[in-house]
């Protein structure tokens, strides 16, 4: 039986939980854009120092865990707190919202960047080579011909990696942001109804099958010069 | 120096080597206005590289490449040449690939428009006039609105004529533009090449079509290993060739050779 009284009690905490984790996922991934659409282009067209820092930027953050990265952000900023105060940046780092959102950000940027990076890689060469001959500067050939091919090609990884940010964004809830799944913890702890955590599931659940429509009529229009015998 | 400004495009001394294997030797080619040269030669005897280095899409290792008011020279141990100084180059000097590399996303007019309105800054409502007007001319008018993916290959090459047009180049360089397409689509792309021919636009066509090598250009030249083996008025140069190797390689192209025969036939119309 559903449990009214408790979704009348914690409903719309959990609502403001469910707006939490959303600004988590949905701001991380589209902040990330910012950094992983020029570094995805540096790791393939940049010199050997440039293509090698991101590298190394990828390496390290695609290498350790996420949770880690927020601890070091959340907890290892307040080492620094003199300095960030003098900096005028402690009250972005003393918030466990932006320190989320920053670890996030930096994640799923350097996951974006190798999605990006292996779908510029996939453009045709005879794509680029038409694009040189015809006399395009370097910036136009990536905007016009470079980014968009490799967008339709990146495209589901990179919603894979959108539906991943949806609930690694559960991980906030350890430094003390009341996102979805703590909501759904803080309902549970009490009234002991494990039907906290079975509603929570279904909104991710719902979240994610959301994004997937979103993405099948994304493909329709990214890739419909694909589109050939569909 | 002083510019010949009856030579649309001009290569002096080429050199070109990938790793330790030279590719081209120390070859040089000017191109008249108005003229339509053709390059022949076995595989692997360096003429696509030649082509492609005459754009700088390969850059030659020595040698000097001049078009559009512009002179690119590289010295041993120069530097690269600037990449502006490549593309003065490039914006005059069209090319049609032999995968035809139209641009997949675009739809035909899209891929004809592109470089006019943002290479050229040409009016958008001028370059898509024009470009009607050019897909028109190669017969492509009712596939405007096809993307690449929907049309056949010669109408693939056919619009990337069209798009090669589009920026009114001094030269058009072709490379090899039917050796990716079935025979029986052969034929209406040489027929759009011998037209615009025809019109005396400037052109240099690597190919392996000998009958369309001797009908569309007044010079052929023979590459053979890196180096010009032989070159002359086309007529002539097919009649008789003087060196043995071109006559070898005409040969495996005689009447009576299945592919001698076939381009005979698409071009007996």
């Amino acid at each position: 039986m559903i449990n009214w009284d408790l979704f009348e009690r914690f409903g719309p905490r959990m609502l403001e939980g469910f707006a939490i984790t959303l600004e988590l996922a949905l701001g991380s991934v589209a902040l990330a854009l910012l950094i992983s659409v020029p570094a995805a282009l540096g790791r393939v067209f940049g010199s050997k120092p440039v293509s090698g820092a991101l590298f190394a930027y990828t390496y390290l953050f695609r290498g350790t865990p996420l949770l880690a990265q927020l601890f070091l952000l959340y907890y290892g900023s307040a080492q620094f707190q003199p300095a960030l105060s003098s900096a005028g940046l402690w009250w972005l780092f003393r918030d466990p919202f932006f320190c989320s959102l920053l670890a996030f950000t930096l994640n799923t940027a350097a996951y974006q960047t190798e999605i990006f990076a292996g779908a510029i890689r996939g453009v045709p060469v005879g794509q680029i080579e038409a694009a040189r001959a015809a006399a395009m500067p370097p910036m136009l050939a990536a905007r016009r011909i470079i980014l968009p091919l490799a967008a339709g090609l990146a495209l589901r990884p990179f919603g894979n990696e959108l539906i991943m940010m949806v609930k690694a964004s559960a991980l906030a809830s350890v430094v003390t942001v009341y996102d979805l799944l703590a909501t759904a913890k803080l309902a549970f702890q009490r009234t002991y109804d494990f039907q906290a955590y079975l509603a929570a599931a279904l909104v991710y659940i719902a979240t994610v099958e959301t994004i997937r429509r979103l993405w099948n009529a994304l493909d329709k229009r990214l890739n419909r010069h694909r589109a050939v015998c569909q | 120096m002083k510019l010949d400004t009856t030579i649309a495009i001009e290569a002096r001394n080429i050199a070109k080597s990938f790793g330790n294997t030279p590719v081209l030797k120390g070859v040089s080619l000017a191109a008249r206005k108005g003229e339509a040269v053709a390059i022949i030669g076995a595989s692997g005897s360096g003429k696509s590289t030649f082509l492609r280095c005459l754009n700088l899409l390969e850059v030659p290792d020595l040698g000097e490449v001049h078009a559009n008011g512009e002179r690119i020279t590289i010295g041993p141990g120069g530097q690269p040449p600037a990449r502006a100084r490549i593309e003065r180059i490039r914006r005059s000097v069209a090319m049609v690939f032999q995968g035809f590399n139209l641009w997949h996303h675009m739809t035909v007019l899209g891929n004809v428009i592109e470089a006019p309105i943002h290479v050229h800054g040409r009016p958008r409502a001028e370059a898509i006039e024009e470009a009607r007007a050019l897909l028109a001319k190669v017969g492509l008018t009712h596939r405007a609105d096809a993307y690449p993916s929907q049309i056949s290959g010669g109408e693939q090459q056919r619009a990337a004529i069209a798009r090669a047009l589009a920026v009114h180049p001094s030269v058009i360089l072709f490379d090899e533009p039917t050796s990716a397409l079935d025979p029986e689509l052969r034929g209406e792309v040489l027929a759009t090449i011998q037209a615009l021919a025809s019109e005396g636009r400037t052109m240099i066509i690597v190919t392996h079509e000998m009958a369309f090598a001797r009908d569309v250009s007044a010079r052929t030249v023979f590459f053979c290993e890196g180096r010009i083996e032989e070159e002359g008025a086309s007529a002539a140069l097919f009649a008789s060739p003087k060196s043995p190797r071109l006559q070898q390689f005409l040969e495996s192209f005689r009447p009576g050779g299945f592919t001698a025969d076939r381009q005979e036939a698409s071009f007996s119309r």
